[in-house]
């Protein structure tokens, strides 16, 4: 912070001619809310219920026990109720004729583009939790070892038509994808 | 393809006509020779060991049966495998037949074959045979295989270890590569063993040394004694005295264990061109290796300077090549020509890849937020190192010696610190090269990479919430070769997406805004905020 954020915005925006990237389109299904506050909630409960019994069992250790559980689990409820909306408005997908292209993040905002001439592998994966919101992860691979992108939080059907469709595509095109 | 079908008729009249061959039987004079090493290795401190209990005789009489039935069974085992091994070259394939019981059958397609390495060590060399692995580069997915597929001939004749490699990385269509004629593109000058002392082996190694040496003082059940030794010493010499000779002499310890492993592995070192498109490193004093890779692999270099390498002027030449991991540290498979004289280094990349027109000062420079990052991470750990030093003495209140060590590592520290922010800013550059592209990065191990351009497939983008207020972004290229993606790292935000647009055409071309032509959709999240000026200027194509 040692350059005024309002200067820098300024001076960016005299040379801001150019290219940027501009967000996919689609947005990832709305239940993949309620799917990511569950998988928080599980994380903070995990969290906090060994400390509440260390609380209960170890006297001396109490008051510290329970300041900190307090804590990790104000944060985990906090984490649980903001955070989810915030991903569903930053997370994005979307795939074209000629490519799959996401974006993930805010604080570390990523986006990934493979191109459907070298994809090699496109599988559908659902656990347990997301199958009980109707959801399905889709994953395209290529020959790049950093090269995979991750369709998180598909309604279950489109996840499945989807993957369909960029099996066909993929098989469309010659070569060894390297 | 590994079944257990068993083969029933060895002559079974086979299409392509091409016998079945075997191994070479003085195999098994090695792993005899080996095994006797072994038993020896193994019989001497365990006759020692009886016999300080009981008598000598006792101790031969436990431990000669037992030696001869070790080497008997290694052998014995050897000489079976060596006779159910057996291997052919078809016209389209490469078949490995091993297994005593159950049989296991390997098969390679030729077309596939991305690799021959030919290895020998002291004994096999004194034989005259050769270890063959051949390679088909093929990891991860495709065809469901999750490791890479190869097929290892343990051992053949040199002779016949040749005429394989020659053959196995002959093509029949190789009219692409016809004016690349066979030639040597760099030799070993022995004065290059000078730069091994200066290289990162030599710290490792010198740690190695003084954990073996806690080790086997910890066998001796004097774990603590080389603590005590450093500090009776301590006190007799004064600590200042042991601490600069201690490091020294370690140091030099290290530096010598570094030449002679970078001697052993590199002596008499020579890369070559051959017919059919194959780069072929020959090296190695004692192991003999040769590693033969087809150049239709090859996706780019990466000329590598290590710090110390750097300081002396020198530079090593990696290959980016499908099949070739470069993240396993410590391998140096990929490596074309060893630490050398940084213009011999450019020169043999340019015999690989061809001539190279931007040169590295040419590299396009990354904004000076970049620097001002850097910068602000050495302030931010020298600020820390401060802390915990003050954090040390306020409460354990160490010796004069301890706290004037602790506050020169951390000026040292510091000093490096901001070095490294300056430098590693200097280091930054990008640019387009023909079909390369161009990327350098790194202060410790400073690396110049050049990446096919038609070897990318795909991109990574990523930007953190300060990179976005410094109006960086670092740009990932994904690649089947090599460590799988190479970053230019801290660029500026605008230029370094025309420069990724150019490089691959039409893959970020769909996905790109230009501020001055198109209505920008809402950013997510709320976006940074940033007022949306579009000045009607031109921006002209880096």
């Amino acid at each position: 912070m040692i350059d005024g954020a309002g200067e820098t915005i300024t001076v960016r925006s005299m040379t801001l001619t150019g290219t940027a990237l501009r967000p996919p389109q689609h947005r990832f299904d709305q239940r993949t809310i309620p799917w990511w506050r569950t998988q928080w909630l599980i994380a903070t409960v995990a969290v906090v219920a060994p400390l509440v019994v260390l609380a209960i069992l170890i006297e001396p250790a109490r008051t510290a026990l329970v300041l900190s559980g307090v804590i990790l689990g104000a944060i985990g409820v906090a984490i649980t109720l903001v955070m989810p909306v915030w991903w569903y408005r930053v997370h994005r997908w979307e795939v074209t004729e000629h490519a799959v292209y996401t974006l993930t993040g805010f604080f570390w905002r990523t986006w990934r583009i493979a191109p459907m001439s070298r994809i090699q592998t496109v599988d559908t994966t659902r656990g347990p939790l997301q199958r009980s919101f109707g959801l399905s992860t889709v994953v395209v691979t290529t020959a790049s070892s950093a090269g995979a992108v991750t369709l998180e939080g598909l309604d279950h059907e489109q996840a499945a038509e989807l993957a369909e469709e960029l099996t066909r595509l993929t098989d469309a095109t010659l070569g060894d994808a390297t | 393809m590994t079944g257990e079908a068993p083969e029933t008729d060895d002559r079974r009249a086979d299409p392509e006509h091409s016998p079945w061959e075997r191994l070479h039987p003085d195999t098994v004079k090695v792993a005899a020779l080996i095994m006797m090493g072994f038993a020896v290795a193994a019989a001497v401190p365990t006759t020692i060991g009886i016999a300080s209990g009981t008598s000598l005789p006792v101790a031969l009489a436990w431990v000669l049966p037992g030696a001869a039935l070790l080497i008997a069974a290694g052998t014995g085992y050897d000489a079976l495998r060596i006779r159910f091994t057996r291997y052919r070259v078809t016209d389209a394939r490469v078949d490995l037949e091993t297994g005593i019981v159950f049989k296991t059958r390997r098969s390679l397609a030729r077309e596939r074959i991305r690799s021959v390495d030919l290895t020998a060590h002291p004994l096999l060399r004194y034989f005259g045979l050769v270890r063959v692995k051949v390679g088909t580069g093929e990891t991860g997915s495709g065809e469901g295989s999750t490791t890479e597929r190869s097929l290892d001939l343990d051992s053949v004749s040199r002779a016949a270890g040749e005429r394989l490699r020659a053959e196995l990385l002959r093509r029949g269509s190789i009219a692409d590569r016809a004016g690349l004629a066979e030639e040597r593109l760099a030799t070993w000058q022995p004065s290059w063993i000078g730069y091994a002392p200066l290289s990162f082996l030599t710290p490792a190694l010198a740690a190695v040394l003084v954990g073996v040496i806690f080790q086997v003082a910890d066998w001796f059940g004097r774990g603590a004694a080389p603590v005590e030794v450093a500090m009776d010493l301590g006190d007799q010499y004064g600590p200042w005295t042991v601490l600069v000779v201690g490091v020294g002499v370690f140091t030099v310890l290290g530096a010598i264990a570094s030449l002679a492993l970078q001697a052993e592995a590199w002596w008499n070192y020579r890369l070559d061109r051959e017919t059919g498109g194959t780069l072929r490193v020959q090296r190695g004093l004692f192991v003999s290796r040769s590693l033969s890779l087809e150049e239709k692999r090859i996706r780019g270099i990466d000329v590598v300077e290590p710090f110390g390498i750097r300081v002396a002027g020198a530079a090593r030449l990696d290959v980016v090549a499908i099949g070739l991991k470069t993240q396993d540290s410590g391998s140096d498979l990929s490596t074309l020509v060893p630490a050398a004289p940084k213009a011999v280094t450019l020169a043999g990349a340019q015999k690989v890849i061809g001539p190279t027109r931007v040169a590295e000062h040419d590299l396009i420079v990354h904004p000076k937020s970049a620097r001002a990052r850097r910068l602000r991470r050495a302030v931010a750990a020298t600020l820390g190192a401060g802390m915990i030093i003050a954090g040390v003495h306020l409460v354990w209140s160490p010796s004069t010696f301890w706290s004037a060590v602790l506050i020169a590592v951390a000026a040292a520290g510091a000093g490096w610190a901001f070095w490294a922010a300056w430098d590693s800013y200097v280091a930054l550059g990008h640019a387009l090269d023909g079909a390369y592209l161009v990327s350098r990065r790194g202060t410790i191990r400073r690396s110049t990479v050049r990446l096919q351009r038609s070897g990318i497939i795909g991109w990574r983008i990523k930007q953190s919430l300060f990179q976005r207020r410094l109006g960086l972004v670092t740009v990932d290229a994904t690649t089947a070769a090599g460590r799988g993606h190479y970053a230019t790292i801290d660029a500026d935000e605008h230029e370094a997406l025309d420069f990724a647009a150019e490089a691959h055409p039409g893959l970020l071309e769909p996905f790109l805004v230009r501020r001055d032509s198109a209505v920008v959709p809402a950013e997510p999240g709320g976006g940074s905020g940033e007022p949306d000026h579009r000045p009607r200027g031109e921006h002209g194509d880096r």
